[in-house]
């Protein structure tokens, strides 16, 4: 993946299972929403070949479901929760919206899934931050995807409420064998939960479980420079990059894969 | 006062301006419902530039002898395109918007002191019409509407989608600038109906104020549109019927109808909120974390 003569990564080699939950971690500006941009379909390779599903990706697949930073949306906005996770299913066609009974059992059944039933009728702009990226992991699976793009998610949430939407991803990828994409910088409320980590930094990268990714011999490699990745009380903090002084980050655990891959990045 | 109000012979005028009311019926469902994605995509700014630009079309068509509401149509496209072309972000968008507009009333300015004509024409441009709405003109304004309602009807999900939600929207395969051009066309052809009818100064009264308000007391998308147009149409046509038996121009009228409309709204939403909007139930009021397995 390049932008002219800036090369933000290359050389990666990785498949998705279904049901894996892939997190994707480094600094700020290595590339790591572009990789989700360029599995949208939005950005296309320098190099080398993506699919999604066996097939290249699409702009707008129903397949992959996309869940965006969390940003307030606008206290005037004239949509309810309902409305928005509406939009998610069928925003994309032409004309005035006219909703049958089964999609409106579909975004009922998406809201219930994501505990938000109580606030469905709510408009989206007066709901909190929280309660506002539970409605937007139930409009990224309206279209019952196969493969769950997030960018960020937790960002500016607290505690509870970033377990308990970490938690809502993860049984859906439980449930229903949907792969999962997870950008963060903070990979604390989804320790538990990761089975791999994709570690970009300074132009290169790192697949592997957490426990073999994230350590000290690791990332002093890619970072090019001595870094301590110290374990405090089960979380792992990461002491000496520059881009994040005295930051944390922090791993574990790994899954198992199985079949065909969810999505896969060859050499991009 | 006595001399600016004159009700008694209302029976007879209201036959005169039988094509002004039906003119301005159509701008209050033109505008309700463009104004709508006036709100929703922050573009209150480019409808005030847009007017400017429409007016100056209006001015250079009547200078010329050529048909006014085709130049105000010339006029607004012509902005639209330049304003949805060279901005697409907002900064962008505000700031071109910021140098089109002082140059298009300048040039509106500069045609109407060169016209030789009768002085009510010009000082129409600016500030309202209505009541001289021909059959010629009305059917300008019929076609407009057409165009623009079909266009709205076309849009109006991905619009509603790519203006509440971009970033999902786009990556849902929206084509967002097509859209954006799309609509600030549409708005382009409302806008140079509502300068005919209302005048330049005064635009953002129907194009603005009614979806303002109607965003203060609904987040239905469905009650919304409708609101905005119930309170567009309210204001022209009732500014209208108030105008009609007095010497005042009949946009101070239409102004004010739309602006106590919104008045009433924001007071009605400064209620509701505080009484706690939003219609959670009890049991979700407080969202309880799921454990994690």
């Amino acid at each position: 993946m390049s932008f002219g003569d800036r090369v933000l990564w290359s050389g990666l080699d990785l498949e998705l299972q279904p049901g894996e939950f892939l997190a994707v971690l480094g600094p700020n500006g290595v590339g790591k929403s572009t990789l989700l941009k360029a599995v949208l379909g939005q950005q296309p390779l320098a190099a080398g070949q993506l699919l999604v599903g066996g097939r290249p990706p699409g702009r707008g697949s129903a397949t992959v479901g996309y869940v965006p930073q969390q940003k307030s949306m606008d206290a005037a906005t004239p949509l309810r929760a309902r409305d928005l996770v509406a939009l998610g299913l069928d925003g994309h066609r032409w004309g005035v919206p006219r909703r049958s009974t089964d999609a409106r059992r579909r975004v009922d059944e998406a809201l219930e899934a994501v505990g938000a039933t109580g606030y469905a009728d709510a408009p989206i702009g007066l709901l909190s931050g929280g309660e506002q990226q539970r409605v937007r992991i139930a409009q990224a699976l309206a279209t019952d995807p196969t493969l769950l793009l997030c960018d960020e998610p937790l960002l500016s949430l607290d505690l509870r409420h970033q377990r308990a939407v970490s938690a809502m991803i993860d049984r859906r990828r439980r449930e229903h064998d949907t792969a999962v994409v997870f950008v963060t910088h903070e990979i604390n409320p989804v320790l538990d939960l990761v089975d791999r980590v994709l570690y970009i930094a300074g132009g290169r990268h790192r697949v592997g479980t957490p426990a073999e990714v994230l350590t000290s011999a690791t990332l002093s490699e890619l970072y090019r420079t001595p870094v301590d990745v110290l374990d405090v009380r089960g979380r792992i903090v990461v002491v000496g990059t520059q881009e994040e002084p005295g930051g944390c980050e922090h791993h574990e655990q790994h899954g198992d894969t199985s079949a065909e891959p969810a999505a896969s990045v060859r050499r991009g | 006062m006595g001399d600016l109000f004159d009700y008694s012979d209302y029976g007879q005028l209201l036959g005169l301006v039988h094509n002004s009311l039906i003119a301005a019926a159509l701008l209050g469902l033109v505008g309700g419902l463009v104004g709508v994605f006036v709100q929703l995509r922050d573009l209150q700014f480019a409808v005030h530039g847009i007017s400017e630009l429409s007016f100056a079309g209006a001015a250079a068509a009547l200078l010329l002898g050529a048909n006014v509401a085709l130049g105000s149509v010339v006029g607004s496209l012509l902005a639209a395109a330049l304003i949805g072309g060279l901005g697409v972000r907002a900064r962008d968008r505000n700031s071109v918007i910021g140098v089109l507009m002082p140059f298009g009333l300048g040039l509106g300015v500069l045609f109407l002191a060169l016209y030789e004509g009768r002085a009510a024409n010009k000082f129409g441009l600016l500030t309202g019409q209505v009541v001289a709405v021909d059959t010629v003109r009305l059917n300008w304004l019929v076609g407009v509407s057409i165009v623009v309602l079909a266009g709205m009807a076309l849009i109006w999900r991905p619009l509603l989608f790519v203006s509440a939600d971009p970033e999902v929207a786009v990556a849902r395969g929206l084509p967002a600038g097509l859209l954006s051009v799309g609509f600030t066309l549409l708005l382009g052809l409302a806008v140079s109906m509502a300068v005919q009818v209302v005048g330049a100064l005064l635009v953002l009264s129907l194009l603005v104020t009614p979806a303002a308000a109607a965003f203060r007391v609904t987040a239905s998308p469905v009650l919304a549109p409708v609101l905005s147009v119930v309170f567009a149409v309210v204001s022209a046509v009732g500014g209208i019927l108030l105008a009609l038996g007095g010497s005042i121009p009949i946009s101070p009228f239409v102004t004010t109808i739309s602006f106590v409309i919104y008045l009433v709204c924001r007071a009605v939403s400064a209620r509701r909120v505080r009484g706690g909007w939003g219609h959670r139930l009890p049991a979700a009021a407080a969202p309880t974390p799921v454990p994690i397995p």
